[in-house]
């Protein structure tokens, strides 16, 4: 495949079939290799296409700061764009995520503020508006409410799982910003509305969720519940486990994000198999293991790795 | 029938501080009810006339109550229920 630049190469990822883990030949799962792109992630994706969005729209000139709270990997995809695209980036990111994402922001040139571990990334979407009310010639392009973010996925992801994979019964993806579940499920809704669209949330440890007040939580603008047929959350003793399997089982080399979203995809699986009805399940390989090496997740005994999971943002 | 039910770090002032509570009923509506009796105080941080609070998550085997049967949502012997509050991702 030949393409004009790098940033035209996002997208068009493999979807591999998983004989091993699939329960049955009428019960399959599909994996859909989204570490194949440029900086290794499904974000380069979303970060793409708000970038472009914003250039179309003029919100976006030559030499521009762009700032954006995130716990990684939409950072890395908007370093790897802006690097390109002539724009500088600040990322605000949670303190308690692994080494290797700020060592990868800096590789791409962006400056890195961290938000207090205690409230996750609620912490760095506060601190990144407070950041974009003092300094109102930066750009928040704003993931959670970013409308281009799902509709790369309506325009890209959707498309071409349908193109691949025809007889799909059920599409499964993580919550984060949500921009993966709404843009495929929508694309779903208007052209294959059978079929299932499931979330997995990632169910980190406690000190994730230290709110000081209810109030304080969040749901990501984009959120639209209509659009899900059923929403899991994962824990990371699960997540980590079945990023071992599917290593182990069919030689993917995912994060522990992946993990989560192997889990319910299993779960929905199970439930064909016992229904005795034919699926083809399709989930999103989030990102590669790479990142995540240092949390020591890929070796060791499950306990170890939920304890090293502890406090961290690992999805 | 006990329940156990995950409580997060931000309710547990009214669980003494315990993170792991058990509740009795046989739906969510009944045993959120019995928590509240147990917990006095936590039942309004989890939901009011309209429902579930915005903000607070319910899950029954780790499955989002909002995409079962809500407050409606049977709740058998070995099942477990978490609350949670919502948070960013991404």
């Amino acid at each position: 495949m030949r393409f004009d630049s790098l940033l035209d190469s996002v997208g068009h990822t493999p979807l591999v079939g998983l004989p091993r883990l699939s329960p049955s030949p009428e019960v399959r799962l599909w994996a859909k290799l989204e570490d194949r792109n440029p900086t290794g992630s499904v974000k380069d994706r979303a970060a793409l296409a708000m970038v472009l969005d914003a250039e179309r729209t003029g919100a976006l000139r030559a030499g521009a700061t762009l700032l954006e709270p995130t716990s990684g990997n939409t950072g890395i995809s908007l370093a790897m764009v802006a690097k390109q695209r002539g724009y500088n980036l600040v990322c605000v990111m949670p303190e308690n995520t692994s080494a290797e994402r700020a060592q990868l922001l800096s590789i791409w040139g962006a400056k890195v503020i961290y938000s207090p571990a205690a409230g996750g990334s609620n912490e760095a979407v506060r601190v990144a508006k407070e950041l974009a009310a003092e300094n109102p010639d930066w750009v928040m392009l704003y993931q959670y409410g970013n409308a281009a973010n799902a509709l790369a996925h309506y325009e890209n992801t959707g498309p071409e799982l349908l193109a691949d994979l025809p007889s799909i019964t059920h599409f499964v993806a993580g919550l984060g910003t949500t921009g993966t579940l709404m843009g495929v499920g929508r694309f779903f809704r208007e052209h294959k509305p059978d079929v299932e669209i499931v979330a997995a949330e990632p169910r980190y440890g406690d000190l994730v969720y230290g709110l000081r007040n209810i109030d304080e939580g969040f749901i990501p603008e984009l959120y639209d519940k209509t659009l899900l047929t059923s929403r899991f959350s994962v824990g990371p003793r699960d997540a980590v486990a079945r990023t071992r399997e599917l290593l182990e089982l069919e030689g993917i080399f995912a994060g522990v994000s992946t993990g989560a979203i192997l889990h319910a995809a299993l779960g929905l699986a199970s439930k064909a198999v016992a229904a005795g009805t034919p699926a083809d399940i399709a989930f999103i390989v989030c990102d590669g293991g790479w990142k995540y090496l240092s949390t020591g997740v890929y070796g060791g005994t499950l306990d170890e790795a939920e304890d090293a999971l502890e406090g961290e943002l690992w999805a | 029938m006990s329940i156990e039910i995950r409580i997060p770090t931000i309710l547990r002032p009214f669980t003494s501080g315990e993170k792991l509570v058990n509740a009795k009923g046989s739906s969510l509506e009944e045993v959120l009810a019995d928590l509240e009796v147990n917990n006095p105080g936590i039942g309004e941080r989890i939901l009011d006339q309209q429902g579930l609070l915005r903000f607070i998550n319910v899950y029954v085997n780790d499955e989002d109550v909002r995409f079962l049967d809500g407050l409606a949502t049977p709740i058998g012997e070995n099942d477990s229920i978490t609350i949670l509050p919502a948070v960013a991702g991404g």
